[in-house]
C-alpha cells in the first residue's frame, strides 16, 4: 500500500487527479474476492451458477444461498459481500412489486437491471456511504424472451450472452467464450440443460482448491421446463452435472 | 341496509323509484347533510356472485361456485371464474362483489409472488392454507372495523402438507369466521348447506368420525347441489366449475352444466307461451 490512492481514496465523492474513483475500484476487489458467479443465456431460457465457498464445516449444507429469487420470472446472483446481495436482493424484489403495482405486468429483466443499477451508481456519488462491494447477475425471461444482465459496483451495467464474475472470472469467461462462439458459428444455441453442465464444469475447472475450502454448488434456471418461472435446477441434473464436472476435471488433469 | 347476503341487491325500503332494482343505484345520499363530503366508504356491492359451496370428502376438499357476476338482477357477466388458486394448496371460493374479490387476488397474488420469492432465496416456509386464512380473517375484521368491509364471503380450501389434512373454513364482509366440513355461502347457505349435511353424516355420522365421502360422491353431490340452487337462485346460472384440492394439488374442472327438467312447467299458468 505504498502510494495507492495517495489521499484521494479516503471517498467516494472526489476524483483522483487521473479521473477515477477509488472507492469503486476497491469495491470491485472485494467482489474478486467472492467465489466465481456464472449466467448463462440459452435458446430456451437463462442458468444461474454459483461457487459458493464454505468458511466454515459447521454451516448448514445449502444455508446462505446467494442467489436469490427477485420476481417469479427473474433470478440474482451476486459476488461480493453476501449481506450487499441480500440487500440487493430485497430492493430488487421491492422494485419488481412495485412495478407490478404500478403497471399490472411482470417487469422486464432491463428494466429491473436498469433500475438497480441506478440503485447502485447513486452510492458512488456521496462521501457518507459506500458503494455496493457486489457485482450481480440478473438472469430472467420476460416478455423479450431470456435475457441476462451484469451490474457492477460502479452502477453501470451490461446485457450478456454470457458472463462471469468473481473469484477466477477471466479463466471462466475463455470457456464462456468458446460456448457462445459456437453459436456465433452458426450452429444451435445451447440448451439450459447442457448449459447447467458447461456451467458446472466452469465452476469446477476455476475452483482452486489449493486456496479455498470446499464449495457447494448453487444452480438455479429460468427456462420452458421451469414454466418460465425462476426455479432451483433439479437435485438429479445438479448431481449428474457435479459428476459430470468432476470426471472433465480428472481427466484435464492426467492430460497434464 | 342489512349485510345478509340474501338481501344483497334487494331493493331498499326507503328508495322512491328502482323499486324492482332493475340496476344496481348507489345508495349515495346525495343531499343528506350527514353524507356531505364525508368520507364515503363501500355502501353496497355492485357486481356480484352468488353461493359458493365447499365440502370435504376422503382425499381433499372440493369447493364449487358458478360463473355468473350479476349486475343487480341482470346476469350481466356469465363466464367469470369464482375459484381462484393460491399457491400450490389453497383456493379461494369468492360470492359477493367481484371488484373486491378482483382486489383480493391481485393482493394476495402479490403476497404469495412474495412468499414464493423469499422461500427460493432462503428456505422460507410456504404459506398453509390456515395461515392464509387467517390472514383474510384478520384483514375482513379490520375493514369492516374501519366500516369499510370487504363486501364478499369467502370459502377457504386446502391441503395442510404438514399435518397432512384438509383444509375448509369461511369468512364473510363482517369478519365471522367458521368451520365445517361443508360449507357454503349466501343462498346456498340455506338452499345446499341442508343437503351438503345430510349427504355427509349419512357416511361420517354426526360427529363425522366415519368415512368421509369419495370423490365420486363427493362430486355427484355438488352435482345435485348446484342444480337445486340454479332451480331456486334467481342470481345462479346453470354453468359451473368445481376445483379439487387433494395433496397432489389443485384441479379446477371446465365449466360444466346439472340437467335440468322443465317440462312441469308447460302446464304453468303466466309461464311461456299461454294457450288459456
Amino acid at each position: 500500500m505504498t502510494s495507492i490512492g495517495t489521499g484521494y481514496d479516503l471517498s467516494v465523492s472526489t476524483y483522483s487527479p487521473d479521473g477515477r474513483l477509488f472507492q469503486v475500484e476497491y469495491a470491485n476487489k472485494a467482489v474478486e474476492a467472492a467465489g466465481v458467479a456464472i449466467g448463462l443465456r440459452c435458446t430456451d431460457g437463462v442458468v444461474l451458477g454459483v461457487e459458493r465457498l464454505l468458511h466454515s464445516k459447521l454451516l448448514v449444507k445449502g444455508a446462505n444461498r446467494r442467489i436469490a429469487s427477485v420476481d417469479e420470472h427473474i433470478g440474482m446472483a451476486s459476488a461480493g459481500l453476501l449481506a450487499d446481495g441480500k440487500f440487493l436482493g430485497s430492493r430488487g424484489r421491492d422494485e419488481a412489486s412495485s412495478f407490478r403495482d404500478n403497471y399490472n405486468s411482470p417487469v422486464t429483466v432491463q428494466i429491473l437491471s436498469d433500475r438497480l443499477s441506478a440503485f447502485l451508481q447513486a452510492y458512488t456519488c456521496y462521501g457518507s456511504v459506500r458503494p455496493f462491494g457486489l457485482s450481480t447477475l440478473l438472469g430472467g425471461v420476460d416478455k423479450t424472451g431470456p435475457k441476462l444482465f451484469c451490474i457492477e459496483p460502479s452502477g453501470v451495467y451490461y446485457g450478456y450472452r454470457a458472463c462471469a464474475v468473481g473469484k477466477g472470472k477471466a479463466l471462466a469467461k475463455t470457456e464462456l467464450e468458446k460456448i457462445v462462439s459456437k453459436e456465433a458459428d452458426g450452429q444451435p444455441g445451447i440448451s439450459v440443460r447442457e448449459a447447467v453442465k458447461e456451467i458446472a464444469r466452469i465452476i469446477y475447472l476455476v475452483h482452486d482448491d489449493n486456496k479455498d475450502k470446499d464449495f457447494e454448488l448453487e444452480m438455479t434456471w429460468i427456462c420452458t421446463e421451469s414454466g418460465n418461472k425462476h426455479a432451483p435446477v433439479p437435485a438429479d441434473l445438479l448431481v449428474e452435472a457435479e459428476a459430470a464436472a468432476k470426471a472433465a476435471l480428472e481427466e484435464g488433469m492426467e492430460e497434464d | 341496509m342489512s349485510h345478509h347476503p340474501a338481501m344483497w341487491k334487494q331493493p331498499s325500503a326507503h328508495s322512491s323509484f328502482n323499486d324492482y332494482a332493475t340496476f344496481p343505484l348507489a345508495q349515495t345520499q346525495r343531499h343528506s347533510a350527514i353524507s356531505h363530503g364525508a368520507t364515503q366508504h363501500t355502501q353496497q356491492p355492485l357486481v356480484t356472485g352468488t353461493s359458493v359451496l365447499g365440502i370435504k370428502f376422503d382425499k381433499g376438499v372440493m369447493i364449487a361456485a358458478d360463473n355468473l357476476a350479476s349486475y343487480g338482477s341482470l346476469a350481466r357477466f356469465r363466464d367469470i371464474q369464482r375459484l381462484h388458486p393460491l399457491g400450490k394448496h389453497t383456493l379461494l371460493g369468492v360470492a359477493g362483489d367481484m371488484s373486491d374479490y378482483q382486489w383480493l387476488k391481485k393482493e394476495l397474488d402479490a403476497l404469495l409472488r412474495q412468499e414464493e420469492a423469499l422461500s427460493l432465496t432462503d428456505s422460507h416456509p410456504s404459506l398453509s392454507p390456515s395461515n392464509i386464512y387467517d390472514l383474510l380473517a384478520n384483514l375482513f375484521y379490520g375493514r369492516r372495523s374501519k366500516m369499510n368491509p370487504v363486501w364478499n364471503a369467502v370459502l377457504v380450501g386446502g391441503w395442510d402438507k404438514n399435518k397432512k389434512e384438509s383444509f375448509l373454513a369461511f369468512i364473510d364482509l363482517l369478519g365471522t369466521t367458521y368451520t365445517a366440513p361443508t360449507l357454503a355461502t349466501g343462498f346456498g347457505a340455506h338452499l345446499a348447506q341442508p343437503l351438503l349435511r345430510e349427504a355427509f353424516e349419512a357416511k361420517a355420522g354426526v360427529d363425522g368420525k366415519g368415512p368421509l365421502l369419495t370423490q365420486e360422491e363427493g362430486e355427484k353431490l355438488i352435482d345435485d347441489c348446484m342444480k337445486v340452487l340454479f332451480y331456486r337462485d334467481a342470481r345462479s346460472i346453470n354453468k359451473y366449475q368445481v376445483a379439487i384440492i387433494t395433496e397432489e394439488g389443485i384441479t379446477i374442472s371446465d365449466s360444466k352444466s346439472a340437467p335440468t327438467e322443465w317440462s312441469f312447467a308447460e302446464g304453468l299458468r303466466g309461464y311461456g307461451a299461454q294457450t288459456q
